[in-house]
C-alpha cells in the first residue's frame, strides 16, 4: 500500500513488509506503513487487530520477524526501547507511566534526571523546567497545580497532559499515544485532544491509537485502519465525514472489507 | 467496535487538592507526636529529663535502632520488607569479633564485617529480585538462615573485644566526643543527613520512590528496576553490618543473639515515622524522629514512675494511633 496522501512530503517513519508472530499466532501480516513529518495519524482497529503489536515494533519493545523499519530514512537495526527513545520516538502509554504519589517535577524527569556527576538531582532546575512546561506548553494556568503537586490529585486528562508534555520536552519527533482518551469524560477528552493538537503545532508527528475513530477525528490528519494483522485502509480525514467514517467502521467490523 | 467507557456526568467531580504536601503533613504529625511524648516525660519526671544523664544514655543506645531504621526505610519505600537485618547484624558481628580476635586490627575486622553484610544483602537481593520470592517471605528465610549460621559458627560462645579499647577506630566508632557525646549519636545524625539527601536529592532515591510507587511505569521510563531493588537490599546488609560493628564495640563483647531485639523496634520506628508500607513514599525525618521516640520510650516510661510492664502497652498505643492517623491522611482521592 503506497500512500500519497501525506500532507508533508518528507517521511519520518516507513515500514515495509513487516511480519510479526508470537509462536503460531501471526499478529502482523505484511505491514506497509508511512508517516510523514508533522503528520498525526489515527491508528484504528478492533481489539486484536494488531495495533499494540505494531506500536511495540515501532517503539522497540518487540523486533519484527521480517520486514524493515526506517526512521528518518535510516533503517532501524537495534530494537530496544532505549534506542527508539534516543532516536526521538516517545510513547505515552495507556497507563501513562506516571508515579501517582510523586510530584510533577519528579514525574517529568523520571529516568532522565538533571543530575551532577555524583547523581545528585538539580531539584531547582527540574522544578523550573517543569514550571515552564506547565505554563507555556501545557496550558496549566490554574494556581491549584504546581510543580510540587502530587499526580494522584490530577484528573485523568491532566495526567495524560503531563505524560504528553514529558514526551514533548524530551524532543521526541514521533509521539505514540496508546488510547489516550480511554475512560475519560467528554471534557477531559477534549483537553487531551488539545494536547495532541500541541504536538502538531510544534511540528512533531504522532500516532494516536484508538478504537474510537470519532473521538480522535478532530485532531488527526489521516486514518489508518488495521484489521486482522493487515492494513485495511488508509485515507486522509478530508476524504470522509464523521458519518461516513462510522459507517465504514461498522461495515468493516461486519464484513471485513472497508469499501 | 466498542466505545470507550465514558463517565456519564458532564460535571467534573474533582477531588480537592490538599494545601499541604502529604509528606510535609506526615512530618509535621510525627514532630508533634515527638514533642508530646517528650513533654509527657518532662512533666512526668522533670528532674531526670532536665538533666544530661538520660540524654547521654539515650545517645549511646538509640543510634543502633536509628541507623537500622534509616536503612530499612529505603526498602520500605520500595514497598518491600526486610526482616533479616537483625540476623545480618548477628553474623557480621561474629565476623567482626572473630577477625579482631585473630588480627587485633579494627580496620581489617571492620572491612570483613561490612563485606559480609554486603554479601548477606546480596543474598536477599538475589532471592527477591532474581528468583522472585516476595521479600517478606524471602527475608523470613534468611532471618533464620543468618541467625542459624551465627549460632552454628559461634556455638553459643561470646567473644570479648576489650583489647579494642583505646584504638583510634574504636574512638571513631563509639568513643565519647569531648568526653560526653557518644560517637554513635554523631553517626546516626550524619547518616540521617546522608539518607535524607539520598532519598530526596539523589537520582537513586528518586528511582526508589518511583519503583515503590509503580514498578511497571518505572520500567517504561527506563529505570533499571531490578538494579534499584537489589541496591536497596544490599545497603541494608551494609548498614546492618555497620550497626553490628558499633554495637559490638560499644560493649566490647559479641554474643550470638546480638541484634534480635532490634527487629520490631527498628520497623516500628519506620512506621511510626510515617513511611508507607505500600511503598512510593517515605520520610527520613519521620524515621529519625520515630527512632528517637521508640528508642527512648522504655527509659522514659520507667523514669516517669510506671513499671516496665507498661512498656509494651504504650509502644502499642503509639504505633497503632500514629499509623491510623497516617492512613487517614494518606487516603487517596475517589
Amino acid at each position: 500500500m503506497t500512500e500519497s496522501a501525506t500532507p508533508n512530503a518528507s517521511e519520518l517513519l516507513k515500514l515495509r513488509g513487516v511480519h510479526k508472530s508470537f509462536g503460531r499466532v501471526k499478529v502482523l501480516r505484511g505491514i506497509d506503513f508511512d508517516l510523514g513529518s508533522n503528520e498525526i495519524v489515527g491508528l484504528v482497529g478492533d481489539n486484536g487487530a494488531g495495533k499494540s503489536t505494531l506500536i511495540k515494533l515501532i517503539t522497540g519493545v518487540h523486533r519484527p520477524n521480517s520486514g524493515e523499519i526506517y526512521y528518518k530514512g535510516e533503517r532501524i537495526t537495534i530494537h530496544s526501547v532505549k534506542r527508539s527513545r534516543e532516536l526521538g520516538i516517545e510513547t505515552v502509554y495507556q497507563e501513562r507511566a506516571l508515579g501517582d504519589q510523586q510530584t510533577l517535577w519528579r514525574n517529568m524527569f523520571v529516568g532522565r534526571e538533571i543530575a551532577n556527576w555524583a547523581g545528585f538531582i538539580d531539584v531547582r532546575k527540574e522544578k523550573r523546567e517543569t514550571e515552564r512546561l506547565l505554563r507555556e506548553h501545557m496550558g496549566f494556568t490554574s494556581g491549584a497545580i504546581d510543580t510540587d503537586s502530587t499526580v494522584m490529585f490530577l484528573s485523568g486528562g491532566e495526567k495524560q497532559g503531563i505524560a504528553i508534555g514529558r514526551a514533548l520536552h524530551f524532543n521526541a519527533d514521533l509521539i505514540i499515544l496508546d488510547e489516550p482518551t480511554m475512560g475519560l469524560s467528554l471534557s477531559e477528552t477534549r483537553k487531551v485532544l488539545d494536547f495532541v493538537g500541541d504536538i502538531k503545532k510544534q511540528g512533531k508527528s504522532a500516532i494516536v491509537i484508538s478504537h474510537n475513530m470519532l473521538q480522535v477525528y478532530p485532531v488527526v490528519d489521516r486514518f489508518v485502519v488495521l484489521d486482522r494483522g493487515q492494513i485495511a485502509a488508509s485515507f486522509p480525514k478530508s476524504e470522509v465525514t464523521q458519518e461516513e467514517l462510522s459507517e465504514r467502521m461498522v461495515r468493516l467490523a461486519r464484513t471485513g472489507k472497508i469499501a | 467496535m466498542t466505545d470507550a467507557p465514558e463517565p456519564a456526568t458532564a460535571v467534573e467531580a474533582r477531588p480537592k487538592r490538599p494545601r499541604f504536601r502529604i509528606r510535609n503533613t506526615l512530618e509535621t504529625g510525627i514532630f508533634i507526636v515527638f514533642i508530646l511524648v517528650w513533654a509527657i516525660f518532662l512533666i512526668g519526671n522533670p528532674r531526670v529529663f532536665t538533666g544530661f544523664h538520660i540524654y547521654y544514655s539515650l545517645m549511646s543506645t538509640v543510634p543502633f535502632i536509628g541507623i537500622l531504621a534509616l536503612s530499612v526505610t529505603l526498602v520500605v519505600v520500595l514497598g518491600e520488607m526486610d526482616l533479616s537485618f537483625p540476623s545480618v547484624l548477628g553474623i557480621t558481628s561474629w565476623v567482626f569479633a572473630t577477625t579482631f580476635a585473630a588480627t587485633h586490627n579494627l580496620l581489617i575486622s571492620g572491612i570483613a564485617a561490612l563485606a559480609t553484610g554486603v554479601a548477606c544483602g546480596w543474598v536477599n537481593a538475589i532471592l527477591v529480585v532474581n528468583i522472585g520470592i516476595p521479600s517478606l517471605v524471602a527475608t523470613i528465610g534468611t532471618m533464620f538462615l543468618f541467625r542459624g549460621l551465627t549460632n552454628v559458627v559461634a556455638a553459643g560462645n561470646g567473644i570479648a573485644l576489650s583489647a579494642a579499647r583505646g584504638h583510634f577506630l574504636y574512638e571513631v566508632a563509639v568513643g565519647r566526643l569531648f568526653g560526653v557525646i557518644p560517637a554513635q549519636a554523631i553517626w546516626m545524625l550524619g547518616l540521617g543527613v546522608v539518607f535524607w539527601l539520598l532519598l530526596n536529592r539523589h537520582r537513586f532515591g528518586g528511582h526508589l520512590l518511583f519503583v515503590g510507587d509503580n514498578a511497571e511505569s518505572s520500567r517504561m521510563m527506563g529505570i533499571n528496576v531490578n538494579r534499584v531493588k537489589s541496591l536497596a537490599f544490599i545497603q541494608v546488609g551494609f548498614f546492618a553490618a555497620l550497626v553490628g560493628i558499633l554495637s559490638t564495640l560499644e560493649v566490647t563483647y559479641f554474643w550470638p543473639n546480638q541484634g534480635t531485639g532490634y527487629l520490631l523496634t527498628a520497623l516500628a520506628a519506620v512506621f511510626v515515622g510515617g513511611t508507607s508500607v505500600f511503598g512510593g513514599m517515605g520520610t527520613i525525618l519521620g524515621t529519625f524522629l520515630g527512632a528517637l521516640i521508640i528508642g527512648s520510650l522504655e527509659a522514659g516510661i520507667v523514669a516517669i514512675g510506671l513499671t516496665g510492664f507498661w512498656t509494651q502497652l504504650i509502644y502499642g498505643a503509639i504505633i497503632t494511633i500514629s499509623v491510623s492517623i497516617y492512613a487517614l491522611l494518606m487516603r487517596r482521592p475517589r
